[in-house]
């Protein structure tokens, strides 16, 4: 078993209060990850000022190349995990074995975090939209002859952090490059992830003054949130609902991703299958970029024909195995919980489950400890069905025809949508939609990132702001 | 301050098996005299003299000790919840004053149990395991901690002007609190606990050479961030006083040499939290306790970093009984380092609890030196029922 400790700003923690993750399938003990309380945390953060100026005195450029060797060692190098070391398999299988998340899906994923590492500076150019990187340095650049100021809105990032997909560390990874001190909370069954981009990073030379790993409890994280001037944290509606006014935290919750097809393409709807198949399913469907719905003016019932056809035949298989499909759900409570729910909401007129009756056998798979939940296509007749807005934990979409002038009014919050149509008047419709947070126009998938473009928030204008600056004269050092 | 009467004779012995053996004659003795009290005609208890009734045996002719208390029923503690509250006063000390003592109590009504001297008896016992260094005789304290029909306001000052002290205290009420939390309103809870944390920041900034204070860890882990934070520097500026070189950014540096502190939330890595982190290593010296309104108080062994803080409570017997049971069958008590449910026995002359099932879990600990009878350690909620306790600030 590998006993991990807490990192409290270069100083690792053992403590006496640990949590020990398990394998999903055999129930072994995989790890023990020592607990920190709020209390230590609120301690810990009274250092934070001074790591900021450590970490805001080094050049950017300097912190650009320590990104290129942590991007190295994060891939290829056997890095400490707590009492053991790990190579990127090892890693990747640990982390399959306590969220039950395939090591396919794994290995995928932890690769994005390896990409954004490796990739930092077409990130950041992204998500400051070019801002020349000497602003970084100096708070300040001139372009165009304009001058453009910023400054950091925080000495610390706090990463109140999921335990579902590797995929989401992508979001922080950028914080040190924004020269920001970085708090990390892991998710429960995810201490892997984290705690090897922090290794990778000191490994790499970033001060182990601005990097804090903290496993801790909800009251734990509920403190991260009060105490640290920026954070993101990842929750369903309920939990994330306290902090929907505070304009410190930056809210990763449910997506309710949609594909939105126009008149004009609304009968070649055989031509999408394939993005709309990888936009419900890939990844096992877990992600808020998954798509739970598609809205189409016509042909409601072929489409949900169509998608039920090609993912009825996924089937629930070994966290090892290649062709993995679903991810298995580590307490198969949970999976039984959604299935119920799924049955209830189709108790109600209106709705059919088509891949069910394609597929023949149930939806819930269990097998000793383990349990899955296959693809599943709905078909509503109305937007207002209970089952026409969820998203799930698995490859879940429903299908609603509704015509394309109210479209747009009716879909609701949607973190990432697809509009499939060519039409200039709906596109610019589309555009100017404020319920739409990332937008694709055209047949690409709601879970397809552009990284040199902002996603799911924007780290920079959450971790600095704009300023006028004026200087009477210009001194020398200045 | 002279002893309030009733403290108990020290246990005496050469031997560890002595001292159990001399503990559980004095404990057998106590009992029957306690139970004389409790159930004769004259000085009897209305509310024990009407349940006897009930009862298939004597008991001022079937209790001869210890192994009798399992004659009686467990003690339930909603018989406390409304009165009338005289029926617990003992007819022999019927002209004396009485307090009453209230626990719980957010919704529906509290339980009262009614107090005269034991509270002083209790905490003079107590008193005497504090060690002077850190507890200086005549040195003032602070009350940082629940007020209102409580037990601990009034115990508490007691202890300090036993000790030749003053205390001085804060307005805490914890039923506001535990509503606050039922009701989410996280951000109001917090708020709150602030508001009584500036009431200390003020009274520390008073000038009265405060040196011991009670505190709950929950409210000891926020006097410390507030002090690191700055707050009592910044309270000595707005009082126009000069803030003395060195700061007062820690609860050693605003002079507190001593904690007394008490709650289930204290487990051992909380313990060393407060040690390594809070109390600048051990400098602060600080002794956990167990009790409650019913029982009294429980004290425990020293507490450092070597046995891994490990926290095991000893009850101050004869006058109380700590038992770890099976939670299937209370008649068992479970082995020793074996986990069970808290069981609590009080043996006073102003109330008598037979066996009470607390609301807390542990495990059982062997007699030892200075308690020659058994402990209990790890007390933590009894996790049948966690999920439906609400733990406040304190």
């Amino acid at each position: 078993m590998i006993r991990i400790p807490a990192l409290r700003f270069g100083k690792p923690y053992t403590s006496l209060e640990k949590a020990t993750l398990v394998h999903h399938v055999t129930g072994e003990p995989v790890a023990e990850v020592s607990q920190v309380t709020g209390s230590m945390i609120a301690r810990d953060l009274g250092s934070v000022a001074r790591a900021h100026k450590e970490l805001a005195a080094i050049p950017v450029r300097d912190l650009l190349a320590m990104y290129e060797k942590a991007a190295d060692y994060f891939l290829n190098a056997a890095l400490p995990c707590g009492d053991a070391e790990l190579t990127f398999d090892q890693y990747v299988r640990n982390l399959s074995s306590t969220t039950g998340s395939p090591v396919v899906f794994c290995d995928r994923n932890a690769r994005k975090v390896h990409y954004v590492l490796s990739h930092i500076e077409e990130v950041i150019g992204g998500l400051t939209r070019g801002l020349p990187l000497d602003a970084l340095d100096a708070g300040y650049t001139t372009r165009g002859g304009r001058m453009q100021a910023f400054y950091p809105t925080t000495d610390v990032f706090g990463a109140v952090l999921p335990s579902n997909s590797p995929g989401v560390h992508s979001l922080w990874v950028p914080t040190i490059a924004f020269k920001i001190p970085l708090l990390v909370k892991p998710g429960r069954e995810e201490p892997w992830t984290p705690y090897r981009v922090l290794q990778a990073f000191l490994k790499a030379g970033v001060p182990a003054s601005a990097l804090a790993f903290l496993p801790t409890d909800h009251a734990g994280a509920a403190d991260i949130l009060r105490l640290c001037g920026r954070s993101m944290a990842f929750g369903d509606d309920r939990t994330m609902a306290p902090y929907k006014s505070d304009h410190r935290v930056e809210i990763h919750g449910t997506g309710y991703s949609k594909f939105i097809f126009g008149e004009d393409q609304a009968d070649q709807w055989e031509k999408h299958l394939d993005v709309m198949v990888e936009g419900i399913a890939a990844n096992g469907g877990r992600a808020c970029v998954n798509a739970s719905a598609v809205w189409t003016p016509r042909n409601a019932d072929a489409i949900a024909e169509g998608l039920a056809k090609r993912l009825a035949g996924a089937k629930a298989r070994p966290w090892d195995d290649p062709a993995c499909e679903v991810s298995a759900f580590a307490n198969p409570s949970v999976a039984e919980a959604i299935n119920n729910m799924i049955d209830e909401g189709l108790k109600e007129p209106g709705a059919v489950d088509v891949t069910q009756k394609l597929r023949g056998t149930p939806r819930l798979v269990k097998e000793g400890r383990v349990a899955w939940l296959l693809p599943t296509i709905v078909r509503c007749e109305s937007p207002d069905h209970p089952l026409a807005n969820k998203e799930f934990l698995f490859p879940y979409a429903s299908v609603i025809e509704w015509p394309q002038q109210d479209v747009l009014k009716r879909i609701g919050y949607t973190l990432a949508a697809t509009v499939l149509s060519d039409d200039p008047a709906f596109i610019a419709d589309a555009l100017a939609c404020p319920t739409v947070e990332r937008l694709n126009i055209g047949p690409l998938p709601t879970n397809r990132l552009t990284w040199d473009q902002p996603h799911e928030g924007n780290l920079f204008t959450h971790l600095y702001k704009q300023r006028a600056l004026q200087h009477a004269r210009t001194p020398a050092g200045v | 301050m002279k002893d309030t009467p009733g403290k108990p004779a020290p246990v005496t012995g050469s031997t560890l098996d002595e001292r159990v053996k001399n503990a559980r004659a004095a404990l057998d003795a106590h009992i029957r005299e306690t139970i004389r009290w409790h159930f004769s005609p004259d000085t009897g208890t209305p509310f024990w003299l009407e349940k006897a009734k009930t009862f298939d045996f004597n008991p001022l002719t079937d209790v001869s000790g210890w192994d009798d208390i399992k004659k009686f029923p467990f003690f339930e503690d909603d018989w406390l919840r409304g009165g009338p509250v005289r029926r617990w006063v003992p007819k022999g000390l019927a002209d004396r004053g009485v307090y009453v003592f209230e626990t719980g109590g957010t919704t529906g009504l509290p339980k009262s149990r009614i107090v005269i001297d034991d509270f002083k008896i209790d905490y003079e016992m107590m008193s005497d395991t504090l060690p002077d260094k850190y507890f200086p005789k005549g040195s003032n304290w602070l009350m940082l901690g629940p007020s209102g029909p409580r037990r601990l306001r009034l115990a508490i000052e007691h202890l300090a002007q036993y000790r030749g002290g003053i205390c001085f205290a804060i307005d805490l009420d914890p039923r506001y609190v535990v509503k606050c939390i039922k009701e989410r309103k996280i951000s109001e809870a917090n708020a709150y606990k602030q508001h009584c944390i500036d009431q200390a920041i003020t009274v520390l900034a008073g000038g009265h050479d405060i040196k011991c204070m009670f505190t709950t860890p929950k409210l000891l882990a926020a006097l410390d961030e507030s002090l690191r934070a700055g707050k009592l520097e910044d309270k000595y500026r707005e009082l126009k006083k000069p803030v003395p070189p060195g700061g007062l950014r820690s609860i050693k540096a605003a002079g507190i040499t001593g904690i007394f502190s008490g709650g289930t939330e204290f487990t051992p890595q909380f313990t060393r939290e407060a040690y390594e982190e809070m109390l600048d290593n051990g400098d602060v010296y600080m002794t956990p306790t167990y009790g409650n309104t019913l029982m009294g108080l429980a004290c425990s062994k020293p507490i450092g970093p070597e046995d891994g803080f490990k926290i095991s409570y000893y009850a101050p017997q004869p006058r109380a009984v700590i038992e770890v049971v099976d939670p299937k069958d209370y008649n068992q008590v479970v082995p020793y380092g074996g986990t069970g449910r808290v069981l609590l026995s009080t043996f006073t002359k102003e109330f008598f609890v037979p066996r009470f099932p607390e609301r807390d879990e542990g495990e059982r600990e062997p007699p030892f030196e200075k308690y020659p009878w058994d402990g209990v350690s790890g007390v933590r909620p009894f996790s049948e029922l966690a999920g439906s306790t609400v733990v406040g600030v304190y």
